[in-house]
């Protein structure tokens, strides 16, 4: 590990005066401080934000939207009893992911600022656009059969690891954040960038800025009777997807009245598709339906190596997910969360 | 460091009793002393820099900056290395590598150990280990089966099968009236026990101190004092504990040997614990395979012929094969048998014996290729095997020793419900709609036994001490050997101290080849015999004890007394024989080796049959197995509990190698890039359901003394090919790859 100044402090003011170009935040350290071991990230300085007062909060705000504190950890939101209630998708997804150790100690905002889980990115030895900008991508001629098939470029083909996130593009999350120029909020499927010719630039913060939380909007909780997060897998627990979907349906007398559809490990970012949404509008739920917007979902959708295999796959998988959806969320949360073997009778809860 | 286990926490009686490990409380609660939690004064911290290409010579390694890095006090690279005395390339004995230790520029493999930084902290080491930013002159690397020309390799020599031909292949061939012809392949597996291979080493003169995880003391100790030009008297090797092994922990490893050079070169202890990421490379591996099984069979579904090539990678610098095809010599009766071997010289590190080398592999291929051709001949798969169950040894026409497969197959398919399984595939689904398939296959393993010596001495207060070297790795040897030398001297186990994981003790050989319990334990039971031995002709001499004069009618030594063999009236406790002697303890010492001419008659095998039950979504293709039964016939079990929780541990194996478990490299610069738990995977609790052991009593007289068979690593075999069987029975598809993922099944 390479030699970093570390400083905790107490408040959000005084975090981001810290701040300087070099320096990383550390929330949960799931991931930064394995990179840091690695050598495939070297900060120059480490800011611990955990510290900071009022960032572990969730709360529900008077306009009906609820406020998640960047700081909140992934056990703790998706054990929350309103989260579960009016956003069940959100804790099937944080569930779905990584361990029951590892969701502990990640943290709401860390989630969002995952990096890629691509060999290469996190290989110090090999060339990374998105590590370096400008060394090339290994990805590209290497090992790449689960790496993107939607967004991606010439210059990066890594896709974004996280499944909360997938809910969260389908729900309309905002970010909050606060930086040297002060608040702003930015839409959640701004979130995240597409590589394009700057796979380096991996989201919308700018220079200092912070998260400080994520809102969901009132609306949101409309569709908390029929929405669910789908996520395959090659091992039951702690494996990243190979796809993954969150469908979300408001039903109004039999007919779908709104639709949201995102998919992940496809892409950069959770891949909302709002062609697909548009297209189940107004419509009677129907396997035949759900097939025509996984179609339209992964429409323009090209491997980037060896993985042609895995664009039938995600288009399978939202398919799935609408089903389920339109079939209702479950009384409780599946044993096996987000998995096709979720919904097994006499499943133990050891997820 | 302790030498001995604490007291034990539980004692229940003896052999056969499902005592749960004397070890257990110890290990879970931390109070167990692994190797790298030794911190002696003035220590070193020791960090090796592996290789970033497979092939090429390393040009520059920016020692200056990582000497000016504080807490750096040493960088070793291959131009500073102090000399060793032992040749690094020299082949010792049977079981020697060729090892990795600075010896030149040249990089043969990723992850080859290229330069070694001390420092005062591991901190101060790691940093200064990346601080050298190595640069290389690259070749392209080949680490792909097809990357290099393959030649013909006979696996004889390393304990292994030879390359075996029986019966007229050619003619079976054109006996057949069915044909299988098919090739499978197998994915490079990196033995990734929990403990990582670790080493404190501290010179005192010349005499050398190692506290490091050994799976075999004796060939370790003999294996460094070779590398340093010292007897092997004076290395001493504690291993009291091992964080897991899978053959990984039985040889000398470059590393290892670096952190003792960097002890004798800087005159302090010096620790080296590889990290994960490191485990990939210089320590072994089972080595990639593709194998082509063709079979025959004839109108009554009787085997023609099995004919069985593997094609194995091995390093550009050393000789190992996984002798995949060996797995088919024992098992069926064809009437002409033929496996042959082929070896691929690749920029990889040097495979080794992971936990069933070979029979993992050809197991997995052979039990396939079985259901293919029961398919093709349209029959049950287990009717399939019964046809052509073999009564003698194939080829050879020697008797098994003993062999109750027929009983494995019959306990193990009525448990697990096989009777009435379709024979077409697709055919089940349970309530949720998934694809539900059934396979089976047949495990097997030789049952190999080593040379061992263990000490007994019966103290005068009646207890007594039994040490032998013995390595337990987890599989519970402290246990399971405790029990059988409790039963030698008659004594229940609370009155037994054992000793072992020492290299001071009595040599109890490798723990190993699924042979330890034997072994270790033959040895220890003739230790113990020998006290009791002495004890009668004490006793029968001794005109004041109640056995005088009954020599010849012999003794039975039970609960700490000393009884006449025919006469249960007549006994005497332990100490009072002693106490009337004088007082003086009884040493006892014993050996254990297989008689030649037992292993020449009788052809000795571990048997046993696995059924599994998969689930597959039609239209997602993730599957999961969601049921397993094995039932293994494998002599005498000394513990009930030990042995079945071995075998499921195999069988849990099973799962990985036919689902999860593969090393990728990158096809360019040859690095593997899944080099950690969250990219290398193995199966997490998720994956394992429904799995049941059932073992098959069977009495052997001839394995040896004990009717010991061994259950370390026969419950992989028959359980991959039963896995994969399982999911063609559920959809259709035969992967003839392993592991069998998602994406291969969307793409068949």
């Amino acid at each position: 590990m390479n030699r970093f100044d570390f400083i905790q402090p107490i408040t959000i003011e005084d975090a981001i005066a810290a701040w300087r170009p070099g320096a990383a935040w550390l929330g949960g350290g799931t991931n930064l401080v394995d990179l840091m071991k690695t050598g495939a990230l070297q900060p120059e300085l480490v800011i611990d934000i955990t510290h900071l007062p009022g960032l572990g909060t969730i709360e529900t705000l008077p306009d009906g939207s609820t406020r998640i504190g960047a700081l909140a950890n992934n056990s703790d939101l998706a054990h929350d009893p309103g989260i579960s209630r009016r956003f069940p998708m959100l804790a099937e997804a944080i569930l779905s992911g990584a361990s029951g150790q590892l969701r502990n100690a990640a943290t709401v905002g860390g989630n969002l600022m995952q990096r890629t889980r691509c060999a290469y990115f996190q290989d110090p030895n090999a060339a990374c656009n998105r590590r370096v900008p400008g060394l090339g991508c290994d990805a590209r001629e290497g090992e790449n059969a689960n790496l993107a098939i939607l967004g991606w470029s010439a210059s990066c083909i890594a896709t974004n690891p996280s499944d909360f996130c997938v809910s969260l593009a389908a729900l309309d999350a905002v970010v909050e954040v606060q930086g040297p120029a002060g608040r702003r909020e930015i839409a959640f499927t701004d979130f995240h960038h597409l590589p394009g010719d700057t796979p380096e630039r991996e989201n919308a913060l700018k220079p200092g800025e912070l998260i400080l939380a994520l809102r969901l909007p009132a609306e949101a909780a409309q569709f908390a009777t029929n929405s669910r997060y789908l996520k395959l897998r090659d091992r039951t627990s702690f494996a990243f997807a190979i796809a993954s979907a969150a469908a979300a349906l408001r039903l109004e007398s039999g007919r779908i009245a709104e639709a949201r559809l995102a998919l992940g490990a496809v892409a950069a970012k959770p891949w909302r598709v709002t062609e697909a949404e548009t297209l189940l509008t107004g419509h009677i739920p129907d396997p035949a339906l759900f097939e025509r917007a996984a179609d339209a979902a992964l429409a323009g959708a090209a491997p980037s190596g060896g993985n042609a295999w895995k664009i039938d796959l995600a288009r399978r998988t939202a398919a799935r997910a609408l089903v389920m959806a339109a079939a209702g969320t479950p009384a409780r949360m599946p044993a096996l969360p987000a998995s096709p073997f979720g919904e097994l009778t006499g499943e133990p809860t050891h997820a | 460091m302790p030498d001995i286990l604490s007291r034990p926490f539980r004692f229940g009686s003896n052999s056969g009793q499902p005592i749960t490990r004397r070890d257990g409380i110890a290990k879970v609660t931390g109070t167990a002393i692994f190797a790298a939690d030794n911190m002696p004064d003035r220590l070193l911290h020791a960090v090796i820099v592996p290789a970033g290409i497979a092939r090429g010579r390393v040009t520059h390694l920016d020692a200056e900056a990582a000497e000016a890095h504080p807490g750096v006090t040493h960088v070793i690279t291959p131009q500073n290395r102090p000399p060793l005395q032992g040749d690094p390339s020299a082949k010792t004995m049977m079981f020697s590598f060729r090892i990795e230790v600075l010896q030149d520029d040249a990089v043969r493999y990723a992850g080859q150990p290229i330069a070694m930084v001390l420092g005062e902290t591991l901190e101060a080491a790691t940093e200064g280990a990346h601080l050298l930013s190595p640069r290389y002159d690259v070749e392209p690397a080949r680490v792909r089966l097809d990357d290099s020309p393959s030649f013909a390799f006979d696996p004889a020599g390393f304990g292994l099968p030879a390359d075996v031909e029986h019966g007229d292949v050619d003619a079976g061939h054109r006996a057949a009236r069915w044909v299988v012809d098919a090739t499978y392949e197998t994915a490079a597996q990196y033995h990734n026990a929990m403990e990582t291979h670790a080493i404190v080493a501290e010179w005192d003169g010349d005499r050398l101190t190692l506290d490091m995880p050994s799976q075999a003391l004796a060939i370790s100790c003999a294996a460094y004092a070779f590398y340093f030009g010292i007897p092997a008297g004076n290395v001493t090797l504690r291993s009291p504990y091992l964080g897991g092994g899978f053959g990984s922990k039985a040889f000398a490893t470059g590393p290892q040997v670096l952190a003792i050079l960097a002890a004798r070169m800087t005159g302090r202890p010096v620790k080296l614990m590889l990290t994960r990421q490191q485990m990939f490379g210089p320590v072994g591996h089972r080595g990639a395979t593709r194998q082509r099984l063709r079979l025959g069979a004839d109108d009554r579904a009787a085997l023609t012929v099995i004919d069985h090539e593997g094609l194995a990678e091995t390093s550009s610098f050393d000789d190992f094969v996984e002798p995949a095809a060996g797995a088919s010599q024992g098992l069926y009766a064809a009437r002409a048998l033929r496996s042959t071997h082929r070896a691929v010289r690749l920029d990889i590190g040097t495979p080794g014996p992971m936990r069933a080398p070979g029979e993992a592999s050809g197991s997995a291929a052979l039990e396939c290729a079985m259901d293919e051709m029961a398919e093709q001949i349209g029959i049950d798969p287990l009717e399939f095997r019964l046809r052509n169950y073999a009564e003698t040894e194939p080829g050879t026409g020697r008797p098994y020793s003993s062999k109750a497969l027929r009983e494995c197959y019959m306990q193990a398919a009525e448990r697990f419900g096989w009777a009435g399984r379709p024979l077409k595939p697709g055919q089940m689904r349970d309530d949720n709609g998934l694809l539900v398939g059934w396979g089976m296959g047949t495990a097997l393993f030789p049952c190999p036994m080593f040379a061992a010596e263990a000490r007994a001495t019966l103290r005068p207060d009646g207890t007594a001490l039994v040490e032998t070297s013995a390595a337990d790795m987890g599989q519970g040897a402290w246990t399971a050997l405790a029990q059988i030398a409790a039963d030698s001297l008659g004594l229940p186990l609370e009155k037994l101290e054992f000793r072992s994981g020492h290299s001071g003790l009595p040599d109890a050989g490798v723990a190993g080849g699924s042979g330890h319990t034997a072994t270790a334990g033959g040895a220890l039971h003739a230790a113990g015999s020998d006290v009791i031995r002495q004890l009668g002709e004490i006793a029968a001499a001794d005109p004041a004890s109640p056995l005088y004069g009954s020599g010849n009618a012999g003794f039975v030594a039970r609960d700490g007394r000393l009884y006449v063999a025919d006469d249960d009236s007549r006994s005497e406790a332990f100490a009072e024989i002693i106490g009337r002697a004088g007082g003086a303890a009884i040493t006892g010492n014993g050996t254990a080796s297989r008689p030649p001419e037992d292993a020449e008659r009788h052809a000795m095998s571990s048997h046993g049959a696995v059924f599994a039950e998969v689930k597959v979504d039609p239209d997602l293709y993730q599957m999961r197995v969601t049921r397993m039964v094995g039932a293994f016939a494998a002599g005498r079990i000394i513990n009930p509990r030990l042995a079945e929780s071995q075998l499921m541990g195999g069988m849990i194996w099973g799962i990985s190698f036919a689902l999860h478990e593969e090393a990728r490299h990158d096809p360019r610069t040859g690095r593997i890039v899944n080099a950690d738990f969250a990219g290398y995977h193995v199966p997490v609790n998720a994956d394992v359901r429904g799995l049941e052991v059932i073992t098959v009593h069977e009495d052997d007289p001839y394995v040896n003394a004990l009717g010991i068979k061994g259950v370390g690593e026969i419950g992989i075999t028959g359980a991959v090919g039963a896995i994969a069987n399982a999911i063609w029975h559920a959809t259709g598809k035969r992967i003839r790859r392993f592991p069998i993922r998602i994406e291969d099944l969307s793409t068949a």
